[in-house]
């Protein structure tokens, strides 16, 4: 890819791990996160472009949520410095950056069980006087806004299917339907980047279809979308952009199809087997092997125990 | 053995100023664990804090009572800015520690001999109370019936101990139904997921711990007035009595603090009269009276694991909240 410089809509210049964007919503420079020895975070420059659906992939332990983390204020790195918007976001709180319009959601669903569904939804507003405790003492002076994010509460709720579920303690939703939950409850402060930490996670392939489509509607609505994600089917169908880490860094980044096919996400990512299924075991077993040499090696003492 | 002597004392207590500011505290760590999850288990610490700021500002420095209820209210925020500063930053667990720590330091430091000008040191302080029966508005004279026959300063700090409660129970209803309340209550879910949307997380558990204590001090100030302050009253037996009522009526709810409270003290004083009535008329020889004060609390102690195992969400709290494990 280096020889022959490629370009695309949303860089400017060369694509390329790091490459600069037309209209970047997030740029991060040497931003770094030790965890003792290890080095968890290391990224030296990177740029999400705004107005798309960013995907953030690779391997376990590549440093991708706890870049996340970093970004949104919820762990602080050793080093670097990245701005939102224009604007510093290095020190800055966690709330604070959700308040700049920077909102996220958890890999594990953070749904917040004993309040009902609209209670978890109203949570998500902004600009509620009553969030004061001298305010909140006297209703009149927030009962107006309270009706204003109810209204538009339900609708987000009719909007991702859970206006049935409205009165229900969130505790008592599936896994699926607080990711749904979880998402609709970020986008109730009208965020400008939704980041979504791994969405797909242990939602069934009925659900998945339904959250593709609000992610891609999030995008159509003029909302910037950066997510984490395992599934590659996913990744390949709604990002317009990928940016790939292995070992913290910024390992490749670029447009799905020809992401999937730099050498360097390969072997980083995707490892050389990456096309064999390995759900179909049609040659030895090592498990089994490795269990009928240990029984083999107790001799009959092993056989008698396994009668049991 | 006098039945009826025994029920009398009991009933009695169910309106007595001892069981106002024990359902004050008990509101107060309503507010505390109840909505918020914040784990105090100093509660004992607010009253002590309340009950000698008031009683050092009257004593030493002849304040007047409003100013010395000031004192109490403000020493109770204080107290809280301490515990609150470094522990509210980290895991619920901090704050438990150090709340069951700070409320020990308070008991030492108001019982040592080198304080004693001002505290009272081991023996405490009286006759502070003149200035709040000098307002009494009742004319003197015999009021209620039965076992609730009060004498008017008797029937004044009642009135003033349960108006503070129903005060406390108002302004934690109209706190709870807001979207304050709603934001606190989010915090004792995942305060991650509370910070996630663009609540400042720290103020709020800040807020809850200062108005919960804040209620804990003025329960220490009902609870010396109708008699004297003594250090040896505040240890941690008495925060534990506190969240004894508050799980026995249902920790977030409007109305569990103060029935669970009434409970409390009505079975305390009821199981005493019966053991010692035994004891008298020699139907139980095998124990002494003073052994019967301690057992009391075993047997109060048997009751309230019973309640835990097969009404764990107390009297008055919502058995679906419980059913999910979260």
């Amino acid at each position: 890819m280096s020889d022959t410089a490629v370009t695309h809509p949303l860089v400017a210049g060369a694509v390329g791990p790091g490459c600069k964007k037309v209209d970047p919503i997030v740029v991060a420079d040497s931003v770094t996160r030790t965890f003792g020895g290890l080095t968890a975070v290391d990224v030296q420059h990177v740029e999400i472009p705004r107005g798309a659906i960013t995907a953030l992939i690779g391997p376990n332990g590549a440093g991708k949520t706890t870049f996340f983390n970093l970004l949104t204020g919820f762990d602080k790195p050793n080093t670097g410095s990245w701005s939102f918007e224009g604007s510093s976001l290095a020190g800055v709180p966690a709330y604070r950056v959700s308040r700049k319009g920077m909102v996220r959601t958890f890999q594990l669903t953070k749904s917040l069980g004993r309040l009902s569904v609209l209670q978890n939804m109203l949570l998500g507003a902004t600009k509620q006087p009553g969030e004061n405790i001298f305010t909140a003492l006297i209703k009149p002076l927030w009962r107006k806004r309270e009706e204003e994010i109810t209204a538009k509460a339900e609708e987000l709720l009719a909007r991702f299917k859970l206006d049935a579920k409205r009165d229900d303690y969130a505790a008592s939703l599936s896994g699926g339907q607080r990711k749904l939950l979880e998402m609709a409850r970020a986008l109730m402060s009208d965020p400008v980047l939704v980041m979504l930490d791994e969405p797909m996670a242990g939602v069934n392939p009925a659900l998945t279809q339904s959250l593709l489509g609000h992610i891609k509607e999030l995008k159509s609505e003029g909302m910037s979308v950066l997510f984490v994600e395992h599934d590659m089917h996913m990744v390949r169908h709604i990002s317009d952009w990928v940016i790939v880490m292995a070992e913290g860094r910024v390992v490749a980044e670029g447009p799905p199809e020809t992401v999937m096919s730099d050498p360097a996400v390969i072997d980083a990512y995707l490892g050389a087997h990456h096309d064999t299924d390995l759900g179909d075991m049609t040659g030895s077993n090592p498990v089994i092997e490795a269990k009928e040499a240990a029984a083999a090696h107790h001799g009959g003492n092993a056989d008698r125990k396994d009668e049991h | 053995m006098d039945w009826g002597q025994i029920l009398n004392n009991a009933a009695g207590e169910l309106l007595s100023p001892v069981t106002a500011a024990y359902a004050l505290a008990a509101i107060g760590i309503s507010v505390h664990f109840g909505y918020a999850g914040l784990l105090n288990f100093g509660q004992a610490g607010f009253m002590a804090v309340g009950a000698y700021a008031f009683v050092i500002a009257t004593l030493s420095l002849n304040a007047p009572l409003w100013a010395a209820f000031l004192a109490a209210i403000l020493a109770s925020v204080v107290f809280a800015f301490l515990l609150g500063i470094p522990t509210l930053r980290l895991r619920a667990d901090y704050l438990a520690i150090v709340t069951i720590a700070s409320a020990e330091i308070v008991r030492y430091v108001v019982s040592t001999t080198g304080l004693t000008e001002y505290t009272g040191g081991a023996a405490g302080l009286s006759g502070f109370n003149d200035a709040f029966v000098g307002i009494n508005p009742f004319p003197t004279g015999s009021y209620g019936f039965g076992p609730w026959t009060y004498t008017a300063n008797q029937l004044w700090i009642r009135v003033f101990g349960w108006g503070l409660v129903v005060l406390a129970t108002v302004l934690v209803y109209l706190l709870m139904r807001s979207p304050w309340g709603r934001v606190v209550k989010g915090i004792r879910e995942d305060e991650d997921a509370v910070r996630s949307l663009g609540k400042n997380v720290y103020a709020y558990k800040m807020q809850a711990l200062v108005l919960g204590g804040v209620l804990g001090s003025l329960a220490g100030v009902v609870f010396v007035l109708p008699r004297a302050v003594q250090p040896g009253n505040y240890g941690t037996t008495l925060t534990f009595f506190i969240w004894t009522m508050l799980l026995l009526g249902g920790a977030a709810t409007l109305f569990g603090p103060i029935i669970g409270a009434m409970i409390f003290a009505t079975l305390l004083t009821l199981s005493d009269g019966i053991l010692r009535g035994l004891i008298s008329a020699d139907i139980i020889t095998f124990i002494s009276t003073t052994q019967a004060g301690q057992i009391r609390f075993m047997i109060i102690g048997a009751v309230l694991m019973l309640l835990v195992v097969f009404r764990p969400q107390g009297i008055f709290g919502n058995k679906k909240e419980l059913s999910f494990n979260v």
